[in-house]
């Protein structure tokens, strides 16, 4: 079960990588911004089976809500700043 | 640990991971903005859903299980929230879908 959970973590870390592709090369601010929601969110689910791998579940499993809360507040306000009609989103 | 519930468990896991591939592939591939809220919102939600029902399932009754169970919780709320709030915020700044009725609009994918 030890193996499992490594070879899911390390499946797991590619599929992190992928979105990587998307936030350099977006058209838009907006594409980079949900690309990183998406790593960030993904991450969360690398921290947990890293607990596991580690047997280390009690202490693992309070960093993942604390990463939780921070990334969902950042990804929002970041929405409602660009939402407001004075901030320009040209890319430059 | 009984047999059914490694089983179980292994399932739950492997098929998430499955979906999160697939939520991946989605950001690059598909034409534009809002179409690629999709990929982020609803498989990544379903695929984190499997993955930590399946470490649940896989730790028992305890009170760790319990924390994961909140942090379902949490997931299914912020995410797709998240997502509708940038969608929301690119069609204020007048960014234009793919398929829009428009034919001439089709410079600012």
């Amino acid at each position: 079960m030890e193996q499992f959970f490594l070879y899911s973590s390390i499946v797991l870390t590619i599929i992190i990588a992928v979105p990587l592709i998307r936030v350099v090369k977006g058209p838009t601010i907006f594409d980079r911004l949900l690309a990183t929601n998406a790593i960030a969110t993904k991450t969360l689910v690398l921290i947990c089976l890293i607990g596991f791998l580690f047997d280390r579940i009690d202490m693992f499993i309070d960093i993942t809500l604390a990463y939780a809360i921070l990334g969902f507040i950042g990804s929002l306000t970041i929405a409602k700043f660009l939402e407001s009609p004075k901030t320009s989103t040209k890319n430059e | 640990m009984s047999e059914l519930q490694i089983i179980l468990s292994v399932f739950l896991v492997m098929s998430g991971i499955l979906l999160m591939l697939v939520g991946s592939i989605g950001i690059l591939r598909l034409p534009d903005f809002f179409s690629r809220t999709h990929a982020v919102s609803k498989s990544d939600t379903l695929g984190i859903i499997c993955v930590i029902f399946g470490l649940i399932i896989y730790e028992g009754f305890t009170q760790s299980s319990l924390k994961l169970f909140l942090i379902i919780l949490f997931i299914v709320l912020s995410n797709p929230v998240g997502s509708h709030a940038l969608g929301r915020a690119a069609l204020k700044k007048g960014l234009t879908p793919f398929f829009s009725s428009d034919e001439n609009e089709e410079d600012k994918l």
